[in-house]
């Protein structure tokens, strides 16, 4: 492989151990995530995927008694998202995230977008209109919506909802985006727009895509994780993982003997 | 085991059938016996009451005279306290809440102090008054007033309405909370946008369900020491009485008296003719709970229909 091919790294996962309680549920993490790049991780129920993911985001700040340990380094800066020094705030403002239901908040759909916004102190109407316009747009959606953005986002197909809910990610212009298994409640037709969309997605940002669903794996990403038990026992190029594992509960995994 | 036949089945479901009828019929007779003793309280006190219900009974003063007696002071009374009672409680119950649910940390402290907001609830109302007689009376110097009787309320329904807050919120689902953290809310923020508006027509309904206990009252504020015979109003700000202009908040400490002072006062009087004004009292009394009810029932419903997870 040669140098000029190497991507630029974006955040990298090092040593990174956590903390349920007294429940260890990540073992010593190392992985590079890359600039522009739609990274997938995948694994078993129960590896520790979605716990990884929402390290990223400081999501277990939320609740009492989860403990980090080690680092994840965020680029161009190098700051530690995990530092008891970085407000977890400042966090969730540069990284966002998408869930494994759609969640709008019981608003009008112009209000879920604007609402990152609004956070931010951002209360200039025209401003405001652009923004929410732009994030429609980017979350492939405004064509649906452009004509009744006051009404509710509860009105909304599931489809639709968890597109609203890209869009309010997008909205802030986060700098990775974390996808927590978004088409699992979704059928095929939107399950296919969601990651035509993650395509489109990774020219601006970094992805960062937990899912069920190696096909989704092979069709969305250009690196992936194999996680097993908490712990990550392979990191690659997709196209080289799935053809090639080199961890024989990789290949076990991949090829449905397991999980 | 050998299946069963057709036979065999269906004479296993006529009994139960028939034991689902039995329940359903106890059922029906349980519900018409509370409905029908309800009923009756109501049309025992309009019919007694039935000759008092005119425009002066709601203008006039307490009277000797039965016939010429009204519940003005009364009434007014009752809608002024439930003011101050719900100036007071509604913000310290909702804030309340708000903190044990969102903000507070789960330990000994916490566990304690919710053991104890929900044996608060089951405090008897007399003890509130006692307290409120040393506190508010004496030690606040606020006398026999309006303002008295107000805090004393609110402090009996505190705690229901921060119990109501806290199960408002608690039907909130963890991912609309977690939605409003994700894009980099503070916790302020997330109650603010979300967690507050989501959980209003709970809290509302809560409000009103307490205010509607409050409302119905009596000992602690004969306790306190409400007059129960009173033939003037609070002063209306800005007017003139007899020391100078009436200020703002002159009527918070004016001697006052409630419905149902008003309406013990007149059933232990010796002249049966007060029964009259009693009862009239009774359901105009009966009136303002169930129209709370009603408007708690209406917003709820509004409310709650925009709110979808």
């Amino acid at each position: 492989m040669q140098i000029h091919d190497q991507p630029t790294l974006k955040a990298e996962a090092r040593n990174l151990n956590f903390y349920y309680g007294e429940a260890k549920a990540l073992k010593n993490i190392n992985m590079p995530i890359y600039d522009k790049k739609v990274t997938a991780l995948i694994g078993p129920s129960g590896c520790g995927k979605s716990t990884y993911l929402r390290s990223f985001n400081r999501m277990h700040d939320l609740y009492p008694g989860n403990r980090y340990e080690g680092e994840i380094r965020f680029f161009p800066d190098n700051t530690n998202l995990l530092s008891p020094e970085v407000d977890p705030i400042e966090v969730r403002m540069r990284i966002g995230m998408v869930f494994q239901k759609p969640n709008p908040f019981p608003k009008s759909i112009y209000e879920n977008v604007a609402y990152g916004l609004r956070v931010r102190g951002e209360n200039n109407r025209r401003v405001l209109d652009d923004k929410v316009e732009h994030a429609l747009r980017g979350a492939a959606i405004w064509d649906e919506v452009k004509d009744r953005l006051q009404e509710l986002a509860s009105n909304l197909s599931g489809g639709q909802q968890q597109r609203l809910c890209i869009a309010r990610a997008l909205a802030t212009d986060p700098e990775l985006l974390l996808f927590d298994e978004p088409t699992s409640a979704l059928d095929p037709i939107a399950t296919a727009a969601i990651e035509e969309l993650v395509h489109e997605l990774k020219k601006r940002v970094t992805i960062l895509i937990v899912t069920h669903n190696m096909q989704q794996a092979a069709r969305v990403s250009d690196y992936t994780a194999y996680m097993f038990l908490g712990e990550m026992i392979e990191f690659g190029k997709t196209d080289e993982i799935f053809i090639k594992p080199q961890d024989k509960r990789t290949e076990d995994y991949i090829t449905g003997r397991m999980g | 085991m050998k299946p069963l036949t057709t036979e065999e089945i269906r004479s296993v479901i006529a009994r139960g059938k028939f034991k689902d009828n039995l329940f359903k019929a106890t059922g029906v007779f349980c519900l018409a016996l509370a409905l029908v003793v309800i009923v009756a309280l109501i049309a025992d006190m309009v019919i007694k009451g039935s000759e008092r219900f005119t425009l002066d009974f709601f203008l006039n003063f307490a009277s000797r005279r039965a016939t010429q007696a009204g519940i003005l002071s009364a009434w007014v009374g009752s809608l002024l306290v439930m003011l101050v009672t719900a100036l007071a409680a509604v913000p310290l119950g909702v804030a309340a809440g708000l903190y044990l649910e969102e903000y507070a940390k789960r330990n000994w402290l916490t566990n304690i102090i919710e053991i104890n907001i929900t044996n608060l609830a089951a405090v008897p109302s007399i003890v509130y008054g006692l307290l409120a007689l040393g506190i508010f009376v004496y030690q606040f110097g606020f006398g026999q007033s309006i303002l008295s009787a107000g805090l004393t309320l609110a402090l009996l329904i505190l705690p229901i309405i921060i119990v109501s807050t806290r199960e408002a919120i608690r039907a909130i689902p963890a991912m609309i909370r977690e939605g409003s953290m994700a894009v980099g809310a503070t916790r302020w923020q997330t109650c603010r946008y979300h967690i507050l508006p989501y959980a209003m027509p709970g809290i509302l309904t809560g409000v009103i369900i307490g205010l509607a206990r409050a409302i119905g009252e009596t000992a602690p504020i004969i306790t306190i020491g409400a007059l129960t015979f009173i033939a003037f109003l609070p002063p209306v700000p800005f007017t003139e009485t007899g020391e100078g202009t009436a200020g703002l908040f002159d009527w918070v400490m004016s001697p006052f008296t409630v419905m149902p002072i008003q309406i013990f006062n007149w059933t232990s009087r010796p002249d049966p003719a007060f029964e009259v004004n009693a009862a009239a009292a009774g359901f105009v009394l009966m009136a303002m709970v169930l129209s709370m009810n009603a408007v708690a029932i209406y917003l709820r419903y509004k409310m709650r229909k925009n709110i979808k997870w």
